[in-house]
């Protein structure tokens, strides 16, 4: 198995964070994982994007052209690399923002209204987690359950309460593939 | 027999390589003595300039380290920061003060660095012949200002004691010079006072020294020091400039 | 042993401080700036000095005086930062001082950009001072590799007397993997008897310096620092090989262009082109004579040079095979990095124009 994953959107959206948790999930299960960022100026509310490889062998490249995933979180990163996407990868996208719909049709498109049901779970800096979850329920990359243990570790004290709306964001998710 | 005089023992027993009428001998001299009387040589760690003093280190006894120009400084900073309880010299010209290591000397001024500095003014670059230094005297006549300095063509000279005492982590500042024994006497206390607040670990140390360069200014030794008081302490004014009670 | 996820700079910092660096100066640059955060906050947990300089000149300047005095000292900055060092390096190479200088190479010339680049390649390996003097350049490729190397660095520093560089790209600064802390194997090293940290009873005063007034002492000097160069060649060099016993074409990169070039290597095997790695791992000493071996095998045909530059190590690999192979180059400036279908086009590409 190996996924390369590009992970785009505005600065703020969670963007790097959601690379980083693919990261950390994949190392903890043994995998060998790359996260490359995009920085610079552009981090401060232009499109940001971090490249992710998660792989069983040893990563070389730890950056690519064509992913097997996109994670687009705003309309620029869809437009920018929709093209590139491997035919059979997958195309998620922010739904919540991006009103436009996936033009191919030889990959995989999986609309996710992370916006509006972090909105509904009360916090809008989950919509990144509620992307996770659908990315995880789609290509079963990764267990659910080492993202949950990870939330566990990282939400701790007075941040533990955290814990369970982030559980409930990758849930909802989840559902998004039910549909 | 009784002893009426005797070198530091904080010198080497080495003949000075400076120019007949020179203030670095002297000034040598007072930094070795202080640093005797405080029974720092053995710990202590001299900074040597670009400059005529270039080999202070084969001079002084302590151990030395000869800086890139104008960085003594930075150097020092890396020295005392690491060794708290030396006492750390920096011994620097006008060159290598307040031109090319202007910056080194304000930040290490503005950190409080725990560091002397002996800032030797001259007015004039010495060992490259004579240029003018950033210190030198409106009307004074340089190898690179064959009229005379000019205030619209070169600005007006630097008062770095004053300039650096605006800094709260300077600690001391006091501008001397050594052209007789009442002068070098002050001179002396100055530069030990410094030391000493240095190891008492008040802030950063300044000790200016007026001194003659016969050789470049063009005028013999005596002749040099009259200039200097007659010219330099007028525009540069003698005394403790700022100080901060340990 | 467990595998932790770090950030490439600060993995860069952990490993200083592992290795007993005493303290670091730095200034910040884009993009290193996690070198000098973390140091700032990790030093003083260990007993440390950490100082913000005013400047790149200071900080290097800063770590002259404290390896004059026998401490462990370390600056890091990026490209435009490191060529302000050179002044404080080639005086530390004259008067031989260990310390260590992270490079975390961005695109230039001037300003430039602030991403990944390998245009430092000429400076950092020609000395990039003033003055007939080396330093050793360790150019790791991945984050394991550059804990590793950011380790045995300060060892190499204190047995020879001389600044090491390690020379990272933008890449290997900003991103994140896994790596394991392990044990890097110690050098045994002389005691610092030259250092300038107080006589305590010393029958002589050491004096650090780089003059050498006197012409035929300063050509003896310099005859002895060419001396110590020719030790470090010889007993320094390091690389690593890929597939080269039986490949046609040989792809020579270092650093991030050689982890891409491996897997455009494996793609290249899989449709059956016979392609081989050779990676640099110190840039200087540069491995020439098993570069040269290579070349001369009957099987080779050419050799692709790939680096993130207009083409500088390229001249290293002419010096060090004559010629006595085509050489193709590669190169993506300005912050680009080469893709693995871009070396496989040029690889392909070569491969067809040589036969």
């Amino acid at each position: 198995m190996k996924k390369q994953i590009i992970i785009s959107g505005f600065g703020g959206q969670g963007v790097m964070s959601i690379g980083k948790s693919l990261v950390e999930a994949a190392v903890s299960e043994g995998m060998h994982a790359t996260w490359v960022p995009s920085y610079g100026p552009e981090m401060r509310g232009g499109t940001a994007n971090c490249s992710v490889v998660l792989s069983e062998e040893p990563v070389g490249s730890p950056v690519f052209t064509y992913p097997t995933e996109l994670i687009a979180m705003n309309l620029p990163s869809l437009l920018k690399f929709e093209p590139n996407v491997v035919p059979g990868g997958i195309i998620f996208v922010n739904s919540s923002i991006i009103a436009e719909k996936v033009q191919r049709t030889d990959v995989k498109a999986v609309y996710v209204p992370c916006d509006t049901i972090a909105n509904e779970l009360g916090n809008a800096k989950v919509s990144n987690m509620v992307m996770l979850g659908a990315y995880i329920a789609a290509t079963k990359a990764l267990k659910v359950e080492t993202i949950q243990q990870m939330l566990v570790h990282m939400f701790t004290g007075p941040k533990a309460k955290l814990v369970d709306l982030n559980m409930k964001a990758l849930a909802r998710g989840a559902e998004c593939l039910e549909g | 027999m009784t002893t009426v005089y005797r070198k530091s023992a904080a010198l080497q027993d080495r003949e000075l390589h400076y120019c007949p009428g020179c203030s670095h001998g002297i000034i040598h001299k007072l930094v070795a003595e202080s640093m005797e009387e405080l029974g720092a040589t053995d710990t202590a760690v001299l900074v040597c300039p670009v400059g005529c003093s270039v080999f202070a280190g084969h001079y002084l006894a302590c151990d030395a380290v000869e800086a890139a120009h104008g960085r003594a400084p930075a150097v020092a900073t890396g020295i005392k920061r690491t060794h708290p309880d030396q006492l750390v010299v920096t011994y620097q010209g006008d060159g290598d003060l307040a031109s090319i290591g202007a910056a080194e000397i304000v930040h290490a001024a503005m950190r409080g660095e725990k560091f002397t500095t002996i800032f030797i003014n001259n007015a004039i670059f010495g060992m490259t012949g004579g240029q003018m230094a950033p210190t030198t005297l409106l009307g004074q006549r340089a190898t690179t200002a064959p009229k005379g300095r000019q205030k619209e063509l070169h600005g007006s000279p630097i008062r770095m004691a004053e300039m650096l005492s605006t800094l709260d982590g300077l600690a001391y500042a006091e501008r001397v010079c050594v052209t007789d024994i009442p002068h070098l006497n002050k001179a002396k206390k100055a530069i030990k006072k410094a030391f000493e607040l240095q190891m008492a670990g008040v802030g950063f140390t300044f000790v200016e020294v007026l001194s003659a360069c016969p050789t470049n200014w063009g005028m013999a030794p005596l002749e040099a020091n009259k200039w200097l008081m007659e010219n330099m302490a007028a525009y540069y004014p003698l005394g403790v400039i700022k100080e901060v009670q340990a | 042993m467990e595998k932790e996820l770090w950030k490439g700079n600060e993995a860069i910092a952990e490993a200083a401080v592992r290795a007993g660096v005493n303290c670091f100066f730095g200034y910040p640059i884009t993009p290193q700036n996690e070198i000098p955060e973390y140091m700032s906050a990790r030093l003083p947990e260990v007993g440390g000095v950490f100082v913000q300089s005013e400047s790149e000149l200071a900080a290097i300047n800063m770590v002259y005086g404290a390896s004059s005095a026998g401490m462990r000292a370390m600056t890091s900055s990026s490209s435009p930062g490191v060529s302000l060092k050179q002044e404080g390096i080639s005086y530390m190479a004259g008067a031989e001082l260990p310390g260590v200088i992270v490079n975390v190479m961005r695109g230039g010339p001037g300003l430039g950009t602030i991403q990944p680049s390998q245009c430092d390649y000429f400076q950092a390996t020609r000395g990039g001072g003033n003055g007939d003097y080396r330093t050793i350049v360790l150019a790791p490729c991945n984050i394991q590799e550059a804990v590793d190397m950011t380790q045995e660095a300060f060892d190499l520093a204190d047995l020879y007397r001389t600044p090491v560089v390690v020379l990272a790209d933008g890449m290997i600064g900003q991103m994140m993997e896994p790596i394991v802390w392990h044990d890097v194997p110690k050098r045994e090293l002389p005691p610092k008897d030259w250092a300038a940290n107080g006589r305590r009873g010393r029958d002589h005063n050491n004096f650090i310096t780089s003059l050498r007034m006197d012409a035929p002492d300063c050509e003896e000097h310099n005859r002895a620092l060419q001396r110590k160069y020719d030790l470090i060649t010889e007993k320094e060099v390091r690389w690593e090989e890929l597939d080269t016993e039986d490949c046609e074409i040989l792809i020579t990169a270092y650093g991030t262009p050689a982890r891409i070039a491996t897997s455009a290597i494996e793609e290249l095997r899989a449709k059956g082109v016979k392609a081989g790695l050779f990676r640099p791992k110190t840039v200087w000493p540069f491995p020439s004579k098993r570069l040269a071996e290579i070349a001369a095998q009957p099987s080779l045909k050419a050799i692709l040079v790939v680096e993130m530059s207009m083409g500088q190590m390229v001249e290293d690999v002419q010096l060090a095979t004559k010629c006595v192979k085509p050489i193709g180059f590669h190169g993506r400036p300005g912050g680009m990095f080469p893709s693995v279908e871009g070396i496989m086009e040029q690889a392909e590409k070569l491969l067809k124009e040589v036969q």
